[in-house]
């Protein structure tokens, strides 16, 4: 049984429709991605998995047990996180209110300071900036911010929307690193990217999302040698 | 700013011109001839004198504040500049008048109006007094800006002072009519109308003495009794402010009485809908529908009239407060899903549905229709009724105590930390494990809640209530207030509600022109202090952010 199993959803906004049976699963541990152009249904997806939307058909099942029946906050408790598309960060917050409404599905103060701690270690720069207003922040240390505040609820899939969306290189590297560096502490990562040469570095398998329907699926080196994705997706001929 | 692209000479008279077009527009409202008799300083300076000179003193005043620095010589000229063109303004004014019969246009263009604006000297005469009064005023502006800031701040405030107590001498004097020896002392100071000369410079000296000295003792941060923060402190601060407020209603009278009920009742309700629209971030034009459903409550279930109950007070307070709690659930659940715009317009409606449901004569037998509901109980205690303002005043005061406090604890708690993300970004809030329709339900509950309660209190002081005292216009002044004070905050609450509730009723002399003094401070105020008079900490904090970001600094 896969952690997160997505089985042919489809998914609606209002007449539109946005996903088209769509089916992925997230083994336990992994680090998989989802590239695809814009407009393909990437964050439409990841909003189907986190139950911000419902799909018309089709099951979102963790540990096998389908999540069609919890609401989107009831999700979290199951230990789903997600960090936004566009990071999402409280504005009005300062970087510590931000991280403590993370936390918000946690009850054991002991758990909340030791996820601090941890992302605190991860992210020395919150820590300085922790009494900030969150919109003062500059972009990088926002995505920082995003993704502390997911791993202050103890998650056990991580959901990642864009997390390079306008990052300048280095930050990308640096936010790249961190990925992997939370998936070897044990978190399972579902990638949402747009930039498949750096997705596909760090993850080790993916898929190709194309106007709402997944098009192929592979391990994340074989995608990287495949001719349809180097040139679609990869920027080369 | 970049003033430094337009020359300061040209802004200057541009201002001036300003300045000399609102002492105008102030004449011809008829405000400057319906206080002209009114004294501040008795057989000195009138009311009416002051609105149009004012202006051009004020107007010269900013311009200088804007400008940048000058040698002293320079800012005495730029000064005279904009005062000599709000003179000429008037003077222009006059001499047209003068010519022509502005009387067919403007009811107040009357032979008294010019009159007064030329101190009666004639036109020709008064032309020129109004210029020099100009060059005099632009030039007094300029001083008032050369002076070392203690000295500054000493004549300004003492004048302000000084101003405020010639203005409200009024009420002054009637309510230092019930505290004995020191209402003889009190009365030598005023006059029939305004100030005595001696009794303003004795005020001078004083007020200005104090703050002289005041000033000079200069540690801002020096620990006083009123920020020291040690909780002991603290807590007798906090006693001190109870004890005052005790002590009010037999201090001040009836009449402040009366004022005080109001604007108590007017915070219960900026409390409520504070955390509708402060803490939660959901805008409700609707809110008078749950005063309304308290008062009503209270009605349906003590008037013997109606004779359904006949409850106490007491007994029917429950009542009264679980229907407005579950009122705001009700009204919470169609409009979950709603936003902004669409959540303000619907729940205006729910608030029309709700006057329109308690004036409907199918309604009639039930709730009294167009008659409302008379007879109402007063709360008892023993033996003891409150049935005056005075006795009212203290039940207010103990509601407020209790939902201040109510609503001071929800704001740090888990459920207004849910409010507060909600308000941010709802998606994200329930990513974060928020459940937003319980939080947003109790948002609206806690709001109606508070609402009712003032609803029982307002009914059982007038023991009546009526279809029209539950009109939009409630919603809008409870929204104001809190606007004013300052989203979110709470003592914010009590500041806005005393400068919009109580302000006009102190000001009720000025009678038709109450509500243009009032629209006036108003829109001064939203644009001089958008944050509000005591914002919350959480804006003060973005706002003095921005003040050190390099965007703002560099120009
Ligand atoms: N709120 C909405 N209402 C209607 N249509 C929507 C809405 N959000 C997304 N869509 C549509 O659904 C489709 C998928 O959008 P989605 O945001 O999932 O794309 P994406 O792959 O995340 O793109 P990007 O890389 O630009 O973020 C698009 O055609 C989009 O126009
Ligand atoms: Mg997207």
């Amino acid at each position: 049984m896969s952690l997160l199993e997505v089985e042919n959803i489809h998914t609606y906004y209002g007449n539109i429709q946005a996903l088209r049976g769509v089916s992925l699963k997230v083994e336990k541990g992994e680090i998989v991605t989802l590239i695809g152009a814009n407009g393909a249904g990437k964050t439409t997806t990841l909003r189907t998995i986190s139950g911000l939307l419902k799909p018309r058909e089709g099951h979102v099942k963790l540990e096998g047990e389908d999540l069609a029946s919890y609401m989107a906050h009831e999700i979290v408790y199951k230990g789903v996180a997600m960090v936004p598309e566009g990071r999402g960060v409280f504005a009005r917050l300062t970087v510590m209110e931000n991280l403590e409404m993370g936390a918000f599905s946690l009850s054991n103060k002991e758990q909340i300071n030791r996820n601090l701690e941890r992302v605190f270690t991860l992210f020395p720069r919150l820590k300085e900036r922790r009494a900030q207003v969150a919109g003062t922040l500059s972009g990088g240390e926002q995505q920082m911010l995003a993704t502390g505040r997911a791993l202050m609820a103890s998650p056990s899939v991580l959901l990642m929307d864009e997390p390079s969306m306008g990052l300048a290189p280095v930050l990308v590297e640096v936010i790249f690193d961190t990925i992997q560096q939370i998936n070897r502490e044990g978190v399972t990562i579902l990638l949402v990217e747009q930039n498949a040469l750096m997705a596909l570095g760090v993850a080790h398998r993916g898929y190709v999302l194309q106007t709402g329907e997944i098009v192929l699926s592979d391990s994340a080196e074989k995608l990287r040698k495949d001719p349809t994705v180097q040139k679609a997706y990869l920027g080369m001929e | 700013m970049r003033t430094t692209s337009i020359s300061p000479w040209k802004q200057a008279f541009q201002s001036g011109l300003l300045g000399g077009a609102i002492a105008v527009l102030l004449a011809l409202v008829g405000m400057v001839a319906a206080f002209s008799g009114r004294y501040i300083v008795s057989g000195v300076f009138t009311m009416g004198q002051f609105l149009f000179l004012a202006p051009i003193l004020f107007l010269a005043y900013m311009t200088l504040r804007r400008a940048p620095q000058m040698p002293p010589f320079r800012l005495l000229q730029t000064g005279m500049v904009s005062g000599a063109a709000s003179g000429a303004v008037i003077a222009v004014f006059v001499l047209i008048g003068s010519v022509v019969n502005l009387r067919v246009m403007f009811i107040n263009a009357s032979p008294q109006l010019y009159g007064i604006l030329t101190f009666n000297q004639g036109v020709g005469i008064g032309a020129l007094i109004l210029l020099v009064a100009g060059l005099l005023l632009g030039a007094l502006a300029a001083g008032i800006i050369l002076l070392p800031e203690r000295t500054r701040k000493t004549i300004v405030q003492a004048a302000l002072w000084v101003f405020t107590i010639g203005l409200l001498r009024d009420l002054i004097v009637t309510v230092s009519f019930r505290w004995g020896p020191l209402a003889a002392i009190i009365k030598q100071f005023f006059a029939v109308s305004g100030l005595t000369p001696v009794g303003a410079a004795i005020l001078i000296a004083l007020i200005g003495g104090i703050r002289y000295w005041q000033l000079g003792k200069n540690d801002p941060h020096a620990v006083t009794f009123f920020n020291n923060t040690k909780p002991t402190v603290r807590w007798l601060r906090l006693g001190l402010a109870g004890v005052i407020l005790l002590l009010l209603p037999p201090i001040l009278g009836i009449f402040f009485s009366e004022i005080l009920d109001n604007v108590a009742m007017y915070i219960l309700m900026g409390l409520g809908l504070n955390i509708v629209v402060g803490f939660a971030g959901l805008l409700d034009l609707g809110y008078v529908a749950f005063f309304a459903i308290g008062a009503y409550v209270m009605g349906v279930m003590t008037s013997p009239e109606l004779g359904f109950f006949n409850m106490t007070w007491w007994e029917a307070l429950p009542f009264a407060l679980v229907t407005s709690f579950i009122a705001g659930v009700i009204l919470g659940l169609p409009v979950l899903r709603l936003r902004g715009d669409y959540l303000a317009i619907v729940t205006l409606g729910f608030g029309e549905i709700v006057r329109l449901l308690v004036l409907s004569d199918w309604l009639r037998p039930w709730l009294g229709g167009t008659q409302g509901i008379q007879r109402i109980a007063q709360p008892q205690i023993g033996n003891f009724v409150f049935n005056t303002q005075q006795e009212l005043y203290y039940l207010f005061l103990a509601g407020l105590g209790i939902v201040a406090f109510i609503a001071w604890r929800l704001k740090d708690s888990r459920l207004g930390r849910s409010w507060m993300a909600l308000r941010e970004d709802e998606d994200v809030a329930k990513a974060m494990g928020i459940n937003h329709v319980t939080t947003k339900l109790l948002a609206f509950a806690t709001g109606a809640l508070f609402s009712g309660l003032a609803g029982t209190i307002f009914a059982a002081k007038l023991t009546s209530v009526y279809p029209h005292s539950m009109n939009f216009l409630v919603s809008i002044n409870v929204l104001s207030l809190i606007i004013i004070g300052g989203m979110g905050s709470i003592p914010g609450v009590f500041v806005g509600a005393l400068v919009l509730i109580a302000a006009p009723e102190l000001l009720r002399e000025f009678a038709e022109f109450r509500y243009l003094v009032y629209g006036a401070l108003l829109v001064t105020m939203m644009l001089t202090k958008p944050e509000g008079l005591w914002p919350e900490e959480r804006r003060r904090l973005e706002l003095h952010e921005e003040e050190h970001s390099p965007a703002v600094s560099a120009d």
